[in-house]
């Protein structure tokens, strides 16, 4: 429940301000907090847990839970992305291999879930807040692949629906439609065929 | 209980090494288990089935996995010589820092050792310009943790132990005093904490490699 002035970006036509604030990677998202900029998303997740350390903590307060949780989300980190560029972006053999680690990694997820409502046990945790995000892409991922990830992965589907529940997901997740519709020009914009 | 520590880590691997720097400099008394990279132990495989990778940290039979996931574990569960500041920015810059090293520095440097000719110039560009966002953080610093050895010196000292090896197989000289005078110096200052602060009397000797010391004991 923290206040914050939300400024939006142009991808393709950074601003001066964004420049200014990450000049090693001139990339969002970038938390200016107090005039101080911080940058890389897990790390200011990171940031607004320990700062604002009263209210629902996102990471568990013993260190094996917290080093569990880094894991998942820099597994997340480290496979969700690049697989689903894959999935999305690429063609062939690069695409149907990538789909299929995609789909595995999605699995894997899965079963890191298990029974529990959230990746955080009864509560919404780091870990589901490094992963939903993705869930804005998932309807690209399916018309791109050509599958269907709640017959792949029917826990995980219901999981994010379960947090789409809670407004501070859904009021900031793009809507799945307009993701399409940015990949379909991104797509095209590469040469990718439909 | 007594404490069970343990680390499955390869002789060579930089990121073995960083969680071997943490326990070191912590002062934790640990079992060091060296795998074979082209025949991974069942052990291994079933302590982090999800990479198969080391490092992985069993402390009282409950593993960790992924170096810097690790060293942080390590942080937290024993307090004494702390790895990352206190302040919650001060943190963030430190982990920033760390994965930079990790995504940005390290592919960059490893793959202009691995080219040749105009390919290797091409790519020199762009490890130089990832080199000088390290110098400056350097400014006024003996290490990027301040006075001590904190989170960033941890996960970029693989430089002090890798650049210099490629350096000397390559011929290829990257970090130098005229060109990164804060980063030589640094080089130095970690080396020497590492290896001869922390272990003034190595029980076995030392690997070479080409004039170099390993930097693991």
């Amino acid at each position: 429940g923290v206040k914050y002035e939300h400024k939006e970006d142009d991808l393709w036509n950074k601003s001066d301000l964004l420049l200014k604030l990450n000049p090693v990677h001139k990339k969002i998202p970038v938390l200016v907090h107090n005039g101080k900029p911080v940058c890389e998303s897990l790390v200011a997740v990171q940031y607004i847990d320990e700062v604002w350390k009263d209210r629902s903590p996102l990471l568990p307060s013993r260190p094996f839970d917290r080093a569990h949780a880094r894991f998942w989300a820099d597994y997340i980190d480290q496979k969700v992305y690049q697989l689903g560029k894959k999935v999305t972006r690429a063609k062939g053999v690069v695409h149907e291999a990538g789909k299929k680690e995609f789909i595995e990694c999605l699995k894997l997820l899965e079963g890191e879930l298990g029974d529990r409502p959230y990746f955080g046990g009864d509560t919404f945790g780091y870990v589901d807040v490094a992963l939903v995000p993705f869930y804005s892409r998932f309807g690209a991922y399916e018309t791109f692949g050509n599958f269907s990830i709640e017959a792949e992965c029917p826990k995980l589907v219901a999981w994010a629906k379960r947090c789409m529940d809670r407004e501070s997901v859904s009021k900031s997740l793009p809507d799945q439609r307009k993701v399409i519709e940015h990949v379909t020009r991104v797509r095209k914009l590469e040469g990718v065929e439909s | 209980m007594a404490e069970e520590v343990k680390l499955f880590k390869t002789w060579s691997s930089p990121y073995g090494l960083r969680a071997v720097w943490a326990l070191k400099l912590k002062g934790i008394e640990y079992e060091s288990i060296d795998e074979d990279h082209d025949n991974k132990s069942p052990q291994l495989l079933q302590y982090n089935p999800v990479h198969k990778k080391i490092p992985v940290l069993i402390h009282n039979g409950k593993p960790v996995a992924e170096s810097l996931v690790i060293v942080e574990y390590i942080d937290e569960t024993w307090k004494q010589n702390p790895i990352l500041p206190q302040d919650p920015y001060e943190c963030a810059t430190a982990c920033f820092w760390a994965k930079f090293g990790d995504e940005k520095v390290l592919p960059s440097i490893w793959r202009v050792f691995i080219q040749e000719g105009k390919a290797q110039e091409e790519l020199l560009g762009q490890a130089m310009e990832n080199l000088k966002f390290l110098e400056e953080q350097l400014e006024g610093k003996v290490f990027f943790g301040g006075e001590k050895i904190g989170l960033v010196d941890i996960a970029l000292g693989w430089i002090a132990n890798l650049t210099c090896m490629l350096e000397e197989i390559s011929g290829l000289k990257l970090i130098t005093q005229e060109k990164f005078p804060l980063l030589f110096g640094w080089m130095q200052n970690f080396v020497c904490t590492v290896f001869v602060c922390l272990n003034p009397k190595p029980t076995e000797r030392p690997r070479q490699l080409g004039g170099l010391q390993a930097l693991d004991y």
